[in-house]
């Protein structure tokens, strides 16, 4: 049975620099593809000839701040030996878009469409990009690290909610930006203010 | 997808109109016989779809031609929230993930972030054992409600009270482990909140050699149940390479008979030293899925056995084992040392205030709950708050196959299918 750090190893050989060195933390295993264009090519390789035939999860991340803003972290297991991988790559802000992994595993579907539905990213070639968690026409990417926790009032007729949630300004939130806590904390304001 | 005005009850009964006003032999007839398909919207409230699950249904006839699940109608941001508070604060809303099974939402995030902090091998023994017997517990619990909504959408009604008793001392268990008998938070990072009270260890065994009893009760009414087989056997079959493509986990990926279960492949807590066996399917029909959890009933009812047996210190403690970790800056120090000590009041101060201070870097912990792996990956950033927590939910991902099984089913399999996946909607729409 090849170990994870091996099946990396294995990766690397067949694209040399497309793949970085590997990183262990916690008995994981993680490698970046350099270059997010490429990553269904790696995926499919890595399903097809080192035996991850399990997609666990997919997931993104918003580097608020940084460039490229966009991660997307790709938890590969295989079902025979045992192994797990995880596959990383980055991509810009503006371009905000890479290549779908559905055709390489199918459940891919449905982890794309709420990656997109919550951060924004595209995946180009899916075969159903919609909303999934949301609902259609909701005009924000509520986990972009830009959007409030109290959420923002949207202005679209005929949805479930055109106000603020009622998070923002409830009588236990605490409130950001004040000089000092009495002005943070609501509960020590006297009703009148 | 547009809903088209019906004229006619049926296919025949527009063939019939068709040959009475056109006389009987216009080209059209074949044509017509075929009919309209129809869409059906099924949910999102419909008592079959346990939760707020929306399907939209395209018929011919009464079979199914096309089905587009629809979810997020229970989506709350709960990964948002996450990254807004502490390690600890977050455990209240794991309960609301697959709220039929808390317990094990609570040890399965619990393990995620301390296996992002590198102690999880550090935990008590106790702990440990503690923890194991909790997931077996919310399996049981969670496999018997499973169970007893399955037989009852196929017309089965008894089979639901038969389970809900049993899941009722659960319950009751539940309350005096916990405190709460429905939203446990029960675990802390590094420990639990409590020990078990005295007597508890006995009530369970009590409750093990009770239920038993009941899990042959119920299986004298639906395993060779004439009704129950016809409507659930060869439905709904998902073949091993469709199973693992869609990435399906838990009872319905070994229901297609793959032998995967995160508690053999990646064990955690004291699952390699406890004996049992993973139930897989042949066919990987409902019928498989309903045998599978049957079985992992038992099973586990054998593992909490074997924990009870080996509890470190004692079912009541007289050893005085720890549960928790021993590092005050990981889990909050004992009230009265806090009150009487600089170093401890120092310790609450820090973790109450600002969490557990955890490493930057990146993991992914799947643990094997009653409806498959639920997984959590954390992004940390370090300090007492996750960068970006991303909940791998086994409800969600099992749900996305869906399009591929109903097509080709009859309407009245879909109830079966989706009785058969158990899923829960709080845990997919998060």
């Amino acid at each position: 049975m090849p170990t994870s750090l091996e099946l990396a190893g294995q990766l690397r050989e067949k694209f040399g620099d497309l793949i970085s060195e590997p990183l262990e933390f916690r008995g994981e295993v993680t490698v970046t593809v350099t270059n997010s264009e490429r990553i269904a090519e790696v995926c499919q390789h890595a399903k097809t000839a080192l035996g991850f035939d399990f997609l666990i999860d997919l997931s993104s991340v918003d580097n608020y701040g940084d460039d490229p803003r966009w991660t997307v972290v790709y938890e590969l297991s295989g079902i025979g030996h045992g192994q797990h991988l995880r596959l990383k790559t980055s991509v810009s802000e503006e371009r905000s878009e890479l290549p779908t992994v559905s055709q390489v595993w199918r459940t891919a579907d449905w982890h794309e469409r709420e990656a997109y539905d919550m951060m924004g990213i595209t995946f180009s070639g899916h075969p159903d990009l919609r909303r999934i968690l949301m609902w259609e026409g909701y005009p924000y990417y509520p986990l972009r690290k830009d959007f409030p926790l109290a959420g923002k009032p949207t202005v679209l007729p005929d949805t479930a909610f055109t106000l603020a949630a009622p998070l923002e300004g409830g009588p236990f939130v605490t409130l950001p930006g004040g000089k000092d806590s009495a002005a943070r904390e609501p509960r020590v304001r006297t009703p009148e203010e | 997808m547009a809903t088209q005005t019906i004229e006619f009850k049926d296919a025949a009964a527009r063939a019939a109109h068709a040959v009475q006003s056109e006389g009987p032999s216009s080209g059209d007839e074949l044509q017509d016989l075929h009919g309209d398909k129809l869409v059906l919207n099924m949910g999102p409230s419909h008592p079959s779809t346990h939760g707020v699950l929306r399907i939209l249904i395209e018929l011919d006839g009464e079979t199914v031609t096309k089905a587009v699940p629809d979810v997020g109608y229970l989506h709350r941001g709960d990964e948002k929230i996450a990254e807004n508070m502490t390690y600890n604060q977050f455990v209240p809303y794991t309960d609301r993930l697959d709220y039929l099974a808390p317990l094990a939402n609570n040890v399965a995030y619990a393990l995620a972030v301390e296996k992002l902090m590198g102690i999880d091998t550090q935990l008590p023994p106790r702990c440990q054992y503690l923890r194991v017997i909790c997931c077996e517990l919310a399996r049981i619990s969670a496999h018997l409600l499973g169970l007893g909504a399955f037989a009852m959408d196929l017309g089965a009604l008894t089979v639901f009270l038969h389970t809900f008793t049993e899941r009722e001392k659960i319950y009751n268990l539940c309350e005096s482990l916990t405190g709460a008998r429905f939203t446990t938070s029960y675990t802390r990072i590094g420990g639990m909140t409590r020990d078990c009270p005295p007597g508890w260890a006995a009530a369970v065994r009590k409750f093990l050699d009770e239920v038993v009893v009941n899990f042959d009760e119920s299986e004298t009414l639906l395993t060779r149940n004439r009704i129950f087989v016809d409507r659930t056997r060869d439905v709904g079959v998902i073949s091993r390479e469709l199973a693992i493509d869609y990435g399906l986990t838990g009872p319905n990926l070994r229901g297609s008979g793959v032998d995967y279960d995160v508690r053999k492949a990646h064990p955690y807590l004291v699952y390699k030293d406890l004996e049992f066996d993973i139930p897989v399917g042949s066919v990987g029909d409902s019928y498989d899925r309903y045998l599978v959890r049957m079985e992992e009933m038992r099973q586990s009812v054998r593992i909490i056995r074997q924990c009870l047996d080996r509890l470190p210190g004692g079912p009541d403690n007289a050893g005085k084992e720890p549960i928790n970790i021993a590092d005050g800056k990981v889990v909050l120090p004992p009230k009265d040392k806090v009150l009487t000590g600089m170093e401890e009041l120092i310790h609450q101060f820090m973790i109450v205030t600002q969490g557990v201070n955890a490493p930057a870097g990146e993991v992914y912990f799947g643990a094997e709950n009653p409806k498959g792996e639920l997984g959590f990956y954390i992004n940390s950033r370090g300090g007492g708050t996750p960068y970006r927590l991303k909940i791998r939910a086994p409800s969600f991902v099992n749900l996305g196959i869906l399009p591929a099984v109903l097509p080709g089913h009859l309407m009245s399999d879909v109830v079966s299918i989706l009785g058969s996946f158990d899923f829960v909607m709080g845990e997919c729409d998060r």
